[in-house]
């Protein structure tokens, strides 16, 4: 018989806001964290805006000498990772290292670190590109990081399939406790690539939103004007624990995950399936495999980029798996206040999906103002709404026609 | 100009995350400041570009304290 999993702890970095509480009062009030971009010099490039964090510092979470040599997206999933341990309350001096483990994902790694080292050696030459050059741009590194933060020695890997990265890492996590790799699992996602580079590459496939007149008005998805998705960076990471273990210790439970599917839509590298076809396989198996029909879903935390195709055939695969249904679940997109965390989203909406819960509210689409008839699905538009939730689901897809669903409940005992 | 010694004391306080003052000629930047294989490589890459010296692998291996990387630089230093 499978084990069951609880999430115990959660902590967020984000453009909006760096607590769990924080961000999630943001979000209801409706909040944009989209700015001008500052921690690159955006000179020459056709979009100038996203939600980097300028005033990023690691102070009291990693010292010194360790900082210099971890790259950004890794200091955001460290950040992420203690916060969500410390919320947790566990004391891993008192747990077997063996039955805890790292599942963190991103999408593209040490992107900056890239950037820097490639820039050394074009101008100075092989030899004065630094010896950490590798241990910090690895995709893997976040994993490792807090593993060894942590002395945690379970499972430790990481997974890349650049905007699913978190939710397919929750996934395996889940799966990890569920089939007793593991007790203990710290899982999520990390994204650090707002850079020269990131941002050109994004923008040169026409996915961005152009909306220069109104950044904060960019990100609006499956709203008619949508015009592209927002770069923006961060982490979102919880610990996943049995629920027995949880139990003993007598932690604080936020939700419970309940299933998680996933998928590949076999079709092109970067556009989403226009049917949707892989989006509802995804969400499909997830429902298969939490024992759940679609009925019972309350509220889905949505992909919802802001693209024209991926918000419409999101809502087509909705339509498919949901069937009349659809029409009554309460939908959103918290992409309309964050942008796109790329690799990171599926945690951040992870957790503000389980605060959906505690608080049977669900938080609004921000920038909603033209229904698009190819969108017409409840989105939850510009106000939160309250109402009873007791299952969420969130979906993640990312290019390379990644899709992956996790599906989380109200802890009821 | 800052002296050798108060400039090597500067990078290695800078890439070890050490403070200054527990910095001397005597201080031996694996046992007394932890250095693992890559900081030393990273340091040696950092003294050369602040020095602009070459510190060739086998000289490196000898540079084992603060003292011993100001003594290098000051007998290789282009004038």
């Amino acid at each position: 018989m499978k084990r069951r999993v609880v999430v115990t702890g959660m902590g967020v970095v984000t453009s909006l806001a760096c607590k769990v509480s924080d961000l999630w009062s943001a979000v209801l009030a409706g909040k944009s964290g989209i700015h001008t971009l500052s921690v690159f010099d955006t000179t020459g490039h056709k979009v100038k805006f996203g939600g980097d964090i300028p005033d990023w510092q690691t102070d009291g979470y990693i010292d010194r000498k360790d900082a210099k040599r971890i790259d950004r997206f890794t200091q955001f999933a460290m950040v992420a990772a203690i916060d969500a341990v410390t919320d947790s309350g566990l004391d891993f001096s008192k747990e077997d290292p063996f039955r805890c483990g790292v599942v963190v994902g991103s999408g593209i790694g040490g992107l900056n670190e890239i950037e820097t080292q490639n820039e050394r050696l074009l101008t100075k030459g092989p030899d004065k590109v630094s010896a950490f050059t590798i241990p910090k741009l690895m995709l893997n590194a976040a994993s490792g990081h807090i593993s060894i933060k942590y002395g945690l020695r379970g499972p430790n890997y990481a997974v890349a399939t650049a905007c699913a990265s978190a939710t397919n890492a929750m996934g395996d996590a889940f799966k990890a406790i569920q089939y007793d790799d593991a007790d203990i699992m710290v899982t999520g996602g990390a994204e650090a690539a707002c850079t020269a580079m990131g941002l050109a590459g994004f923008a040169n496939m026409r996915a961005l939103s152009e909306r220069h007149d109104d950044p904060q008005g960019a990100s609006r998805p499956f709203d008619a004007d949508r015009d592209g998705f927002v770069l923006s960076e961060g982490a979102g990471l919880l610990v996943f624990e049995e629920l027995e273990h949880a139990r003993a210790r007598g932690a604080h439970i936020y939700g419970e995950v309940l299933g998680c599917g996933a998928s590949g839509d076999g079709g092109h590298i970067t556009q989403p399936d226009a049917m949707g076809t892989g989006a509802a396989r995804a969400m499909q198996a997830a429902l298969t495999d939490a024992k759940l029909n679609a009925e019972q879903i309350d509220y889905i935390n949505a992909h919802g980029t802001s693209t024209p195709l991926g918000d419409k055939a999101e809502t087509t695969a909705i339509k498919s798996v949901y069937g009349e249904h659809a029409h009554k679940l309460s939908i959103s997109s918290t992409k309309s206040q964050l942008g796109h965390l790329l690799g990171a989203s599926g945690g951040v909406e992870l957790v503000l999906s389980l605060k959906a819960i505690e608080n049977n509210t669900c938080p609004p689409t921000i920038n909603y103002t033209t229904p698009d008839p190819a969108c017409d699905l409840d989105y939850t538009p510009n106000v939160p709404r309250e109402r009873e939730i007791n299952l969420i689901m969130s979906n993640s897809f990312g290019f390379g026609g990644h899709n992956a669903t996790i599906i989380a409940g109200r802890f009821a005992g | 100009m800052a002296s050798v010694l108060e400039r090597v004391t500067d990078i290695v306080s800078e890439q070890l995350g050490v403070d200054k003052d527990k910095i001397t000629p005597e201080t031996s930047f694996v046992t007394d400041l932890g250095a693992d294989s890559l900081d030393t490589v990273e340091l040696v890459m950092e003294l050369e570009e602040e020095f602009d010296v070459t510190i060739p692998d086998d000289a490196a291996e000898k540079i084992q304290t603060v003292g011993a990387a100001v003594e290098f630089i000051e007998a290789n230093q282009g004038g």
